[in-house]
C-alpha cells in the first residue's frame, strides 16, 4: 500500500496548491482583499454632468478612498445625474455641508468623486444628500471654450 | 443523387443516435457519482492520474503564457504611456479567458486523450464486459470516479495556470522591464472584481472540466473495440474537446461579460 500513500500525498499537495492559487487570485489579483467589512451607509449627490463616472468608481476624501459609487441615474425632472455612493461605516463624521466634485485621475485616467469636508457640526447620515457639487470636467468643453476665448481675444 | 441523400440521412441518424447514447451515458455516470463518494480511494487514484500528472504542463505553460503577455503587453502599452496597466492587462486576460481556456485545451490533450485511450483499451480487451459478468457496473466503478476527478481537477488547474501566469507577467514586467511594482498590483486589484472576474473564470473552468471529461470518457466507452477504433476515438476526443471548449467559451463570455 506504499504506492497508494505517496499517491494520496501528491493529490493532497495538488489540491493544496490549487486552493492556494484560488486564494492568491482572490486576495492578490482581485479587489476582495480591500473589501470593507460590509457596514456602510448611502449618500447621494446631484451633478449637472457625471462625465465618465461609473458604478464602482472610488469616492475619496483628501485622496483616501472611503467608498464607491453604487448607482448613477438620471433625475427626469431636473435632468441632473443622481449619483449614489456607499460610504464605509467607519467614516461617519463627514460634515453635512461638504461638497462633492468629480475629478479625473491623471489626464485621461478614471474619474472619481472627491468630497471636500465642510465645517458644519452636523454629520451626513444614511440617505442624506450633498448639495454643493461641481460637475465633471469634459475635456472637449474646455478646449472649445479655450478656442473661443482665443478667437474673441484677437 | 439517391445515394447522397441516403448517406446524409444515415449520418444524421447516426449522429442523433450518438447524442442519445452520450446523454444516457452522462445520466448513468452522474448517478454513479453517488457510489464513488463512499470509496474515496477510487477518486484519489484518478485525481492523481488526471490532476497531479497534468500539474507540471499546466504550471509551465501558465508561466510562459504570463511572460509572453507581459512582454507583448508592455510594448503595446508603452506606446500609450500606460505601462502601469500591464498588471491589469495580464491578470484580466488570464483570469477571464486564457486561464480557463488554455488550461482546458491542455487538459484535453494531456488527460482527456489518456482517458479515452484507457477506457477504449479496456473495452477492446473486454475488461468492461468482464466486469459486467461479475455484476460490477463498469460505469459506476470505472467512469464515474474519472468524471468526478476531471470536474474537481479542472478549476484547480485553471486557478494554478492563472496564478502562475500572473507571477510570470510580474517577473517580466517588474523584473525585466521595470514597471513599478506597486502600480502593477494596484491597477490589477482595482480593475478586477472578485465576483465578476474570478468567480466567472472558475465557473468557466468547471464547465470545461465537465465537457472535456464527458467527451473523453464517452468516446472511450463508445469506441469501436479495435486498435484503429481506439486511435480514432482518441483523435475525436481532442478535436471535439477543442471545438466545444472554444465554442462554449464564446457563449459563456457573452452571457457573463456581454450585455445580452
Amino acid at each position: 500500500m506504499q504506492h497508494s500513500k505517496t499517491q494520496d500525498t501528491m493529490v493532497g499537495l495538488f489540491v493544496a496548491i490549487g486552493i492556494a492559487a484560488l486564494f492568491f487570485m482572490a486576495l492578490q489579483i482581485s479587489n476582495l482583499g480591500s473589501y470593507s467589512s460590509g457596514d456602510s451607509y448611502t449618500i447621494s449627490a446631484n451633478f449637472q454632468n457625471s462625465g465618465g463616472l461609473k458604478v464602482k468608481s472610488p469616492v475619496s476624501v483628501a485622496g483616501v478612498k472611503i467608498g464607491r459609487v453604487s448607482s448613477i441615474t438620471l433625475n427626469n425632472e431636473s435632468h441632473e445625474a443622481v449619483v449614489e455612493m456607499r460610504i464605509e461605516a467607519q467614516y461617519n463624521n463627514l460634515p453635512d455641508d461638504s461638497g462633492a466634485s468629480i475629478y479625473t485621475a491623471g489626464l485621461l485616467g478614471e474619474q472619481y468623486i472627491s468630497i471636500d469636508p465642510g465645517s458644519s457640526e452636523d454629520y451626513l447620515q444614511d440617505k442624506s444628500k450633498i448639495d454643493i457639487t461641481s460637475s465633471a470636467i469634459v475635456l472637449e468643453e474646455m478646449i472649445g471654450k479655450f478656442m473661443l476665448n482665443k478667437a474673441e481675444g484677437k | 443523387m439517391f445515394e447522397f441523400l441516403e448517406h446524409l440521412g444515415k449520418d444524421t441518424r447516426n449522429s442523433f443516435a450518438k447524442l442519445g447514447r452520450a446523454t444516457f451515458f452522462l445520466i448513468h455516470t452522474l448517478t454513479g457519482i453517488g457510489e464513488v463518494l463512499p470509496r474515496p480511494s477510487l477518486l484519489m487514484k484518478q485525481m492523481y492520474s488526471v490532476g497531479v500528472l497534468s500539474f507540471l504542463i499546466i504550471a509551465i505553460s501558465g508561466l510562459f503564457v504570463g511572460m509572453v503577455l507581459g512582454l507583448q503587453g508592455f510594448y503595446i502599452l508603452s506606446d500609450f504611456g500606460a505601462e502601469e496597466s500591464l498588471g491589469l492587462m495580464v491578470a484580466a486576460s488570464l483570469v477571464r479567458e486564457l486561464g480557463p481556456v488554455v488550461s482546458a485545451l491542455l487538459f484535453a490533450g494531456r488527460a482527456g486523450s489518456a482517458l479515452t485511450a484507457e477506457i477504449g483499451l479496456m473495452k477492446a480487451t473486454e475488461q468492461l464486459s468482464g466486469m459486467e459478468m461479475m455484476a460490477v457496473d463498469p460505469i459506476n466503478r470505472i467512469i464515474s470516479p474519472r468524471f468526478l476527478a476531471g470536474i474537481i481537477s479542472m478549476p484547480l488547474l485553471a486557478a494554478i495556470f492563472s496564478a502562475v501566469g500572473v507571477i510570470g507577467g510580474h517577473l517580466v514586467g517588474v523584473g525585466m522591464l521595470g514597471v513599478d511594482d506597486g502600480a502593477f498590483w494596484a491597477q490589477m486589484q482595482s480593475g478586477l472584481d472578485f465576483n465578476e472576474d474570478i468567480i466567472n473564470g472558475i465557473i468557466k473552468s468547471i464547465v470545461f472540466g465537465f465537457v472535456v471529461s464527458w467527451i473523453a470518457l464517452f468516446e472511450g466507452y463508445d469506441t469501436i473495440p479495435t486498435s484503429e477504433g481506439v486511435s480514432r476515438a482518441t483523435t475525436r476526443t481532442v478535436v471535439n474537446s477543442a471545438f466545444s471548449i472554444l465554442g462554449l467559451d464564446f457563449i459563456l463570455t457573452a452571457l457573463m461579460f456581454g450585455d445580452i
